[in-house]
Formats: C-alpha cells, sequence, structure tokens
C-alpha cells in the first residue's frame, strides 16, 4: 500500500507481519495459530493508540488522503436516479465542482461538491479540486434551480482553495466567491453542508453557507492552510505542523467554536479505510438532518441561516477612556 | 466635538505603516515637513499634500490613506456618529501574540479596530458609512471587524439609509482562525438582506483589497468603484506566481486591470470620490417610491 501515511507504518508492518505468518501456516503447515493471535492482539492495541489519539496534522494527512472518497463516490453511493448537470452558461464547465439532481431516499434534491481525483491524471483534469470562477457561478445556477424547483441542495466541501491563477482573477475569483455568499444566503429550500476533507478558506465557504454545517470526523477547515499560516508566522513552510495545531481547524475545534453543528464519525483509520460503511454513515446523517429541515418554511430556512452565520464571532466591548 | 477628535488624531496623519501593502513599494509617507512620490519622485510639502487628499500634484500616484483622513475626506464637514467605537478583539484562538500585536496597533493608530463604522452626510444625503484602516494589523477581517460591519449594514436597513464602504484589507485575520473566515459569510448575508429590501451599497475598494475581503462584501456593491492604482484581488501575487510559475504582468490586480476586465464600474480619482459619490446618491433619491 503506497499510500500509507507516516503515522500508520507500524500498525502496517505488523499487519504484513501477520499476513506473512498466515500464508506460512497454509502452504508449509507449521501451526503458528497462538503467534498469530498473540500478534493480532497487539495490532488491535496498536489501532487504538494510533488512530484513537489523532493529532491535528495526523487529521490534515486523512483529510488529504489520495483514497479518501471524493463527492461522486458519495453521489454513486448515496444517490439515486443522479444526474450530472454542466457549465455557468457564462464561461465554461470546471471540472474541480461537480453537481446535479438526483433523489436521496426518494425526495429530489440538488447535490454539488467539489470534486478531486484519485491518481494524478485525474487530478490534473480536476485542477486538484481547486475551483476557478466558472466552478462557482456554475454552483451557484443548480443552487438557484434548486431554489426555483423547491429541492433542498446537499454541498459537499473538499478543496485545498480556489484556484489562485491568472484567468481566475482576471474572471472575477473574488466576485465569483463573494456571489455565492450573499445569494445562498438568501435561498428558500433546505441547504446541507458537510466538510468531507479539506476545508480550504474562502474557496470551501463558497459552497458552505447552509442551514446544517457538518463536519467529518478526520476532515478540517481553515482560513488558511496550515502551510501557508507557518509561512506566514515563521517563514518557513515545513513548521506546518506547529500552524495545524495552533489554528484550531479541526471537526472538534470547530463544534466547540459553535461553528459547525454535527461531527460525522469515520471508520477507525479514516474514510479511505472502508468506503461504503464511510457512505452509510454519511447518508444516515443527510437523511437525519434533511428530515428535520423538510418541516420548516422557507422563511423559517431563510432567517435560521442568516442568525445562524449572525452569531458567528467573539469579541468584547471596552470604553479607551484616554483615548476619548 | 467629534471633529476634536479627528483633529487632535491628525498627527497619525503622516504616518503609514510600511507593512500595509506588502506587495507593492514602499508608499508612506515619512514623517516631515516634505513628501517625495514614491511613482514620479517629484517632492511636495507635506501639508500641501494632506490638503491634495494625499494625491500627488504632479503624477497624480494615491498615498494610502487613514480611516480618520477618509471620514473627514468624505462626510459633509467631517461630521460623523460612530458606531461601536468600544467594540475590540479577544483571543478566541489563544493564539501567540496576538493580542500584543493588536493592542500596539491600536496605539499606533489611535484606532481600536481594522474599521471605523457610523454615519454622516455626503453632499447633504445621510448615509451609514464604514472605512477601513490597512495600518491596523493590514486591515485584516476578524470578529470585531465582521460584527461592525454586520452592525453598520443592519443600522443601514433600520435607517433606509444607503451604505457606503471604503476597504482596504489583506483579507480575512489569520489569528482568529474561522472565525475570520465566518465573517465572510455573515457580512455577506447582511448585504443579501439590504439587497432585498432594495437597499444601495456602494462598495470602494482602495489599495490594497485582497483575500477574504474581497471576496466578501468589498465585491458586492450595487456599485463597485476603485481608486487608481489600487491592487485588488483574490490571491496573492507571490502565491499565483509560485502556483503557475511565471512572473506576472505589472499592472496585474490593479484597479485599472480590474477595470478592463469587467469587475468594476469606474476607477474613481480620490478628488473625484466625493462628487461621484453625490451623483449616485442624488440619483437614488429620485426613486419612485421615495
Amino acid at each position: 500500500m503506497p499510500n500509507d501515511l507516516q503515522f500508520e507504518k507500524p500498525l502496517v508492518e505488523l499487519k504484513a507481519k501477520i499476513a506473512e505468518l498466515r500464508k506460512f501456516t497454509e502452504e508449509k503447515g507449521i501451526d503458528f495459530t497462538e503467534e498469530i493471535s498473540k500478534l493480532e492482539e497487539k495490532a488491535r492495541n496498536l489501532q487504538k493508540e494510533i488512530y484513537g489519539n489523532l493529532t491535528p496534522w495526523q487529521r490534515v494527512q486523512i483529510a488529504r488522503h489520495p483514497e479518501r472518497p471524493t463527492t461522486l463516490d458519495y453521489i454513486k453511493h448515496i444517490f439515486t436516479d443522479f444526474l450530472e448537470l454542466h457549465g455557468d452558461r457564462l464561461f465554461g464547465d470546471d471540472p474541480a465542482i461537480v453537481g446535479g439532481i438526483g433523489r436521496l431516499e426518494n425526495q429530489p434534491v440538488t447535490v454539488i461538491g467539489h470534486q478531486k481525483g484519485k491518481d494524478t491524471k485525474d487530478n490534473i483534469a480536476r485542477n486538484f479540486g481547486m475551483p476557478h470562477p466558472e466552478g462557482y457561478r456554475k454552483a451557484l445556477r443548480l443552487m438557484k434551480q434548486a431554489d426555483k424547483f423547491n429541492r433542498p441542495i446537499i454541498c459537499f466541501i473538499n478543496t485545498p482553495g480556489a484556484y489562485p491563477g491568472i484567468a481566475a482573477e482576471e474572471r472575477g475569483q473574488s466576485e465569483a466567491i463573494a456571489r455565492n455568499l450573499l445569494e445562498m444566503a438568501a435561498l428558500t429550500v433546505p441547504v446541507i453542508c458537510v466538510v468531507t476533507g479539506e476545508g480550504g478558506s474562502g474557496g470551501a465557504l463558497a459552497l458552505g453557507i447552509g442551514n446544517r454545517l457538518l463536519m467529518m470526523e478526520n476532515s478540517f477547515y481553515s482560513v488558511i492552510s496550515p502551510e501557508g499560516a507557518a509561512a506566514l508566522l515563521w517563514k518557513d513552510a515545513s513548521l506546518a505542523q506547529r500552524a495545524a495545531e495552533h489554528m484550531k481547524i479541526t471537526a472538534k475545534d470547530l463544534l466547540e467554536l459553535g461553528v459547525i453543528d454535527e461531527i460525522i464519525p469515520e471508520p477507525m483509520g479514516g474514510a479511505q479505510k472502508d468506503i461504503e460503511k464511510q457512505c452509510q454513515f454519511m447518508k444516515e446523517a443527510l437523511v437525519n438532518n434533511l428530515k428535520k429541515l423538510n418541516e420548516k418554511s422557507g422563511e423559517q430556512l431563510k432567517e435560521e441561516r442568516y442568525q445562524k452565520f449572525a452569531k458567528i464571532g467573539e469579541y468584547t466591548t471596552f470604553v479607551h477612556s484616554s483615548n476619548i | 466635538m467629534l471633529r476634536d477628535i479627528f483633529s487632535k488624531r491628525r498627527k497619525y496623519a503622516t504616518i503609514t505603516n510600511p507593512s500595509s501593502s506588502p506587495s507593492t513599494e514602499k508608499k508612506e509617507i515619512p514623517e516631515g515637513l516634505m513628501v517625495k512620490c514614491n511613482q514620479c519622485g517629484a517632492i511636495s510639502y507635506t501639508k500641501e499634500l494632506e490638503k491634495n487628499l494625499k494625491v500627488c500634484p504632479s503624477c497624480g500616484f494615491h498615498f494610502s490613506m487613514n480611516a480618520f483622513e477618509r471620514v473627514l475626506a468624505t462626510l459633509d464637514d467631517g461630521h460623523f456618529f460612530e458606531y461601536d467605537s468600544e467594540m475590540i478583539s479577544v483571543d478566541p484562538l489563544s493564539f501567540p501574540d496576538y493580542l500584543e500585536k493588536v493592542e500596539k496597533d491600536r496605539e499606533k493608530t489611535g484606532l481600536n479596530e481594522a474599521v471605523l463604522t457610523g454615519e454622516g452626510t455626503i453632499m447633504g444625503y445621510p448615509v451609514v458609512l464604514g472605512v477601513m484602516d490597512s495600518r491596523f494589523r493590514m486591515g485584516s477581517m476578524g470578529s470585531v471587524v465582521g460584527e461592525k460591519i454586520y452592525l453598520a449594514i443592519e443600522k443601514a436597513m433600520a435607517k433606509k439609509y444607503p451604505f457606503i464602504l471604503f476597504s482596504a484589507s489583506g483579507g480575512a485575520r489569520m489569528q482568529e482562525g474561522v472565525l475570520s473566515l465566518m465573517q465572510m459569510a455573515k457580512t455577506s448575508a447582511a448585504l443579501a438582506r439590504l439587497s432585498e429590501q432594495k437597499g444601495l451599497f456602494i462598495s470602494i475598494m482602495t489599495n490594497p483589497t485582497t483575500g477574504g475581503v474581497s471576496a466578501s462584501f468589498a465585491s458586492l456593491g450595487d456599485y463597485n468603484l476603485a481608486e487608481p492604482g489600487a491592487l485588488i484581488g483574490f490571491a496573492g501575487r507571490r502565491i499565483i506566481e509560485q502556483t503557475i510559475r511565471q512572473e506576472l504582468p505589472k499592472d496585474f490586480q490593479t484597479a485599472e486591470f480590474l477595470l478592463q476586465h469587467g469587475q468594476l464600474d469606474m476607477v474613481v480619482n480620490r478628488k473625484e470620490m466625493k462628487n461621484v459619490l453625490g451623483k449616485i446618491l442624488s440619483i437614488h433619491s429620485n426613486r419612485g417610491d421615495e
């Protein structure tokens, strides 16, 4: 497994050893049963030790894992009758964002999400999940369509950030993101947003104005990447690990800060270990949340979404007497 | 009375924060009697330059203006009733050295945070006005900046006044993490509501308007204006150069570049700004429903 993470190495090696002993038992007829069960016990403990106490930086690595399920994986496993829709009607079709219509347990919904690739070639085609303005404008077009036809919207967020390039600036990356923030705030249908991997700043937020904001256990959501923060703070991007600890970017941190509503559990070791099981967890969370939102009126949904974001922020008041 | 506050603080007018425009050449006015223009090299008296709204008399280069100077230059007689002046930042992430840095900027600028909000009149038209100051933590938006702008927009809705905002910001404030990011959502949501009520919002981008500020309220004006030469963009120049591995043209992400690419309504010389705002306000005051 070339995609194992550094901190998983001891466990991977141990598992390889167990497999080797099994093979020996079968092929040579030598009985290693006792050794195997001892090693398996050890592996279980090691697994708990490694995965039970993941540091923010380790979670960042899991969130960026190349085998982590993507939006199209969730679509395939969770939604039925899905039809992918393309284009922003203004400039082009951005493969870094996918969207379309389908059903969640029979209820028609619009699904939109960032799309990363699974290998280098795929990733180049998807621009590593970093959208251009036309991606955000496609997303907005599909959201307005959903609003018109009274369909709930589900957004999967997983991007390192909006693409920093010449064409993106020329076509108004800022305006495209800003417009989505404004328009999403005014939607009158249920909007559920899930951070599934990387929640990279404004490029993530542009799909993130929901009635419910959920994060997967090993995802992160941040105003700046840990590498970017380290470069700014200590002029050294290799200190990203330290920045990740300071920035409060994990699902648990955001729940404590009152920014998100719920954490979606992952299989032991991360979503990539068992995609089907992960999709079950995801579906359960979506269905439960949608059920509650379905009961609300359009105006209520809009008002609650407004209040949800209006209350985020921490400050104090104080009269600076020497200044006045 | 309020003008007194400003006049007392005018001593700050000649001091700007060198870190306020990291991607451009040094543009601050050094303290002293004379000032050399960074663009054309012409030398002017500091007092003359201030009278000229800090626009170089020979080449038209716009020196950066602090929030107090901007309020004086924009509102009639400089009369300004400030909102939420006592709101200050806390340290929600326990971020190393954050509050010390904020405190230092408060002393340096005479501001409590990176934005002033309040109301006054422009050519007789009442407005709610917000002015950011890039000397304060690079004008970055944390919880206080977001909240003050949000509250100013709510005031504009309640009073049915137009909302005018001069942006000058490097983006979201890193030290407040995701809470800063969420201020983009909060301010934009408030503008959605203002827009639904058919309220007017004029956004003026000044040097610099980048990152999370450019990607939220600053780009959402019914009219998007900018000052000549202002740096405006989403991603930083260095990051783009690193990503695409090529040098960017000199005028990339300037106000003129944005105008050319259809991202702005107008580039307005500072000395014309008040006139242009007055004209827009006047046209809007003739709406049939008022």
